[in-house]
């Protein structure tokens, strides 16, 4: 299990759930992040820094996927590209902690 | 010859009450069959496309403040009480013991779900399945079946707005049934690649020769039926007929 601060990223397209996936994302304090509503955002921030989680919330089509998953990986290769249900209440606390668990 | 042997096939995973995670918030004392919030179980993530399955006591009152969901149907069912709902959808209502509630939450939603009582608690289920379409269209219902004939399974949620009860986006079916002691009856699974997770309301339950207590969860998959005897009179159960791979 891989253990220490976690960088995390997610996109999606609802920006009221984005703003609470942002606040969500830095509650914690062995985790931070950045939430955003457009690939282009996700594109620069893994251009300014390094992240170990992305995850793809709701609003990003099945072919919108194909084709981020292609330029995140090749962005952040060394990142975990998940898809997030449930907008972020109850799940995202333990979803990150089984990803990290299986890194 | 052929059901025995499917019977002795079937896999199953038993959980027993004790063994939820537990959360005492004052407000909100909630017993989790899988893994949510800060209890963490990494085998306890879902039984297939059942991710939450909370078992919610809140206090007068109080409740849950606004939030968001998205891409999860959230299926909630009142054992004791009022809650009272609101969403960004426009909805205000109350939900009652004996009603079933469903938002299919897809783009988004913000809801908040308080004790409408002030001087009670208000028990309910709090069910999460994964959808099997992304990015719906949110959606509200609320059906108020009816379940006052004893001794059968009433199915009140299934994939199809045309069928009985309410619908959700994904091949899954929830069956209540309230039952006098030594009743038996049959539950035949839905559609192949589909288990069923039993949860024990009230009462104690015999299915396919595990005995199962009040708020035990039972998953069985790898069959085509499961056998349900009620081992005390009045004894309710919910049977979660979902897919194994969401």
């Amino acid at each position: 299990m891989t253990t220490g601060h976690t960088k995390i990223l997610a996109i999606g397209r609802n920006e009221e759930i984005m703003t609470v996936m942002q606040r969500l994302l830095n509650a914690p304090e062995d985790w931070s992040g950045q939430a955003v509503t457009t690939d282009e955002a996700a594109y620069e921030a893994l251009q300014a820094g390094a992240y170990d989680i992305i995850l793809l919330c709701a609003g990003i089509t099945a072919e919108e996927e194909t084709a981020l998953r292609e330029r995140l990986s090749a962005l952040a290769p060394a990142a975990i590209i998940t898809r997030h249900y449930g907008g972020g209440s109850g799940l995202l606390r333990n979803e990150i902690l089984f990803l990290l668990e299986k890194k | 010859m052929f059901q025995q042997m499917k019977r002795t096939m079937a896999k199953t995973i038993l959980h027993k009450a004790a063994t939820r995670g537990h959360a005492a918030h004052g407000w909100l004392d909630s017993h989790h069959s899988f893994s949510f919030a800060g209890y963490y179980n990494p085998d306890r993530m879902s039984f297939g496309a059942l991710r939450v399955l909370n078992d919610d006591i809140v206090a007068g009152g109080r409740g849950f403040d606004t939030h968001p969901h998205d891409n999860m149907e959230i299926i909630s069912i009142p054992l004791e009480g009022d809650l009272e709902h609101k969403d960004n959808l426009g909805n205000k209502i109350i939900i009652k013991q004996g009603d079933i509630q469903v938002m299919s939450t897809g783009t988004g939603v913000f809801h908040s779900e308080y004790n409408a009582n002030p001087d009670r608690p208000a028990k309910f289920l709090q069910i999460w399945v994964f959808p099997n379409q992304l990015n719906v269209q949110p959606r509200y219902d609320q059906i108020t079946p009816d379940l006052t004939q004893k001794n059968q399974l009433h199915q009140v949620l299934s994939p199809y707005p045309d069928d009985a009860g309410t619908w959700i986006y994904q091949a899954a079916w929830f069956n209540l049934g309230r039952f006098d002691k030594d009743f038996a009856t049959t539950y035949h699974i839905q559609k192949p690649g589909n288990g069923v997770y039993a949860f024990v309301i009230k009462g104690r339950f015999d299915i396919n020769g595990q005995e199962l207590a009040a708020r035990d969860g039972f998953g069985i998959w790898d069959t085509d039926s499961i056998s349900l005897t009620a081992l005390e009179s009045d004894a309710e159960i919910l049977l979660m007929d979902v897919p194994l791979k969401p």
